[in-house]
């Protein structure tokens, strides 16, 4: 029976030949992936049910960056835990402050995920590696100290939407305008225990970092994976990175899918998910006057180098507006040390921004951008849910960089020029 | 295994973030998160939840966040089950892994009301509305699973298998 790409890395990590959706099997994990709030948990859950060792200390990956640097003495304690069970065990990808940065921006820029990779990781947002040709999914803690100790997972094979992409994106428009949109057609369920597979002519145009952002947000459609097939791009920018040899897998030309959904990416237009579900989607023209107390461009949907490019030129010799607060964080060390060194950073705080070291803080309403009631924020995040970030009254309206820095100069939620 | 108690209804799409809000999460200890179950949207159910009651709710329950804390404090509320239409995909394994039973009903998520008397029978997936006298048939689990609930949780299991 033909297999779709995801199921096809499945097979292969489960020592199958085929397998079909619906199927259960335990598969043979490359990374296994947790971070300051999911890894004490599953540390606990670990040491109680006895376990002494990890599978391989070099593939588990303990990344602190939810609440880090640590925002108060319960934080620093449950950094504390992660920093000692990862030197306890020597886990060689131990990302403390100084070299981390966001998760799911961090690793595949150090090469620890690469493409055929069948990945775990104790956050939802794993399935962001896709976009390298991996499956990758996110997990509870328990998972990931199961996956730790033995190295393996149960899964459930997922059937599959293919995405079929075809033509360019505007120049005002990025991945994260795509996603959105099939976020707004197919709902917050629509691809719910699936693989969303993105394929077509017009995957070649769409940049690596774009693709990380659609993968990213593949978990706000209830899918188990999002995933693209490896192309130049991919190659070029797994080359000098991956740790490891990439494995490049293909879907098969008659592999089944429950539904083909075409995306004209020239038909593409900035889009916004206003408060309180990702799906609530509208095109930015069409909202009219909202008005904002605060800008987030940041977060591990986009906070990578494209996204500082295009903050950077929209508010570069410009004003943030009077009366918003406009938050900006690089997502990696790396990317913030880019930023330092073109002068990003200078610019960034002549017009009136504040920039952060890296860090998830605001998106889920941790630190370091809280609203308070009847404060409204226009964020390039994943998530508008009630009191996501921070008083139930507040809101979040989602949208892409280069929509969130023009409406941090208007003081409105304004439809980008072009950018790119 | 059963539960009887009082249903706490929900509508759709309730998130783990609603379930217990990330401004807490900067614990693990579970009886401490347990004080912040659903408060965003409703702050009664920690004050008036007692053992054996039931989370009844629409589509996709559990949906963003992969934090286990939200099973876990569901179950650390005594709760005895939550019913739903479905749920995401995260919290469901989530659920099995640290022995918080859930049933999908689609049927049964759409006609019981908040503060009906309802019985939950997990073996056969018998659901019994004492208030109105009807009952309702749940989906089981797959043997695959049914290991992991008997056997106390996916670690407990993975040890003895």
């Amino acid at each position: 029976m033909a297999m779709t790409m995801t199921q096809k890395i499945l097979a292969a990590h489960a020592g199958l030949e085929k397998v079909e959706a619906g199927q259960l099997i335990s598969a043979k994990l490359d990374i296994v992936l947790g971070n300051d709030i999911t890894t004490p948990v599953a540390v606990n859950e670990f040491k109680k049910a006895g376990f002494d060792e990890v599978f391989d200390k070099d593939r588990i990956a303990i990344v602190l960056d939810h609440f880090v640097p640590n925002k108060d003495i319960k934080a620093a304690e449950q950094s504390k835990q992660c920093r000692e069970f990862a030197c306890s065990h020597c886990v060689s990808h131990f990302y403390d402050v100084g070299k981390m940065g966001i998760e799911h921006a961090l690793l595949p820029e150090q090469g620890v995920v690469t493409a055929g990779d069948c990945i775990i990781g104790a956050d939802s947002h794993t399935c962001t590696y896709g976009a390298l040709g991996a499956f990758s999914t996110g997990v509870g803690s328990t998972d990931m100290a199961a996956g730790m100790a033995t190295g393996t997972a149960w899964f459930k094979v997922p059937s599959a939407i293919k995405f079929n992409l075809t033509g360019k994106l505007p120049q005002n428009c990025s991945g994260k305008d795509v996603i959105l949109t099939i976020i707004g057609m197919i709902g917050v369920d629509g691809a719910l225990y699936k693989s969303m597979e993105f394929v077509g002519e017009g995957v070649g145009s769409l940049s690596m970092d774009d693709r990380l952002c659609i993968c990213n947000m593949a978990i706000e459609a209830g899918a188990k994976n999002g995933i693209f097939p490896v192309d130049e791009v991919t190659l070029g920018y797994l080359k000098g990175r991956s740790e490891r040899e990439p494995v490049i897998y293909e879907a098969d030309l008659d592999a089944e899918y429950e539904k083909t959904i075409d995306i004209d990416l020239s038909a593409i237009v900035p889009t916004i998910s206003c408060p309180h579900l990702p799906e609530n989607t509208h095109p930015a023209s069409e909202l009219g006057d909202i008005k904002i107390d605060q800008v987030v461009i940041g977060s591990c949907t986009n906070g990578r180098m494209e996204d500082m490019e295009t903050a950077y030129r929209i508010l570069k010799g410009n004003k943030v507006a009077d009366g918003v607060r406009c938050i900006i964080i690089p997502a990696t060390m790396q990317i913030y040390r880019d930023c330092v060194e073109r002068g990003y950073i200078t610019a960034f705080i002549d017009a009136g921004a504040v920039v952060s070291t890296p860090t998830c803080g605001p998106c889920l309403g941790g630190y370091m951008g809280i609203l308070a009631a009847g404060e409204r924020c226009i964020a390039t995040t994943n998530r508008n849910f009630v009191g996501r970030m921070g008083h139930v009254d507040s809101e979040v309206y989602l949208a892409s960089p280069a929509t969130a820095a023009t409406s941090a100069l208007t003081g409105y939620i304004t439809e980008p020029k072009e950018v790119k | 295994m059963n539960t009887q108690g009082k249903v706490f209804k929900y509508p759709d799409n309730v998130d783990t973030d609603v379930i217990i809000p990330a401004r807490y999460l900067n614990t693990p200890n579970a009886a401490e998160l347990a004080l912040h179950c659903m408060e965003d949207i409703d702050t009664e159910f920690v004050k008036e939840v007692q053992p054996g009651d039931v989370m009844v709710a629409g589509w996709n329950f559990g949906c963003g966040s992969s934090r286990e804390h939200a099973p876990l404090v569901i179950k650390t509320c005594k709760t005895g089950c939550v019913i739903a239409k479905s749920f995401a995909r995260i919290f469901y394994r989530n659920a099995i892994n640290i022995g918080l039973p859930i049933l999908e009903c689609e049927e049964a998520a759409e006609e019981i009301n908040a503060g009906d008397e309802i019985k939950v029978d997990f073996d056969s997936g018998i659901i019994t509305n004492i208030t109105t006298g009807k009952t309702y048939k749940a989906q089981a689990f797959p043997p695959f699973i049914q290991n992991i609930i008997t056997k106390g949780g996916l670690l407990v299991s993975l040890k003895e298998d």
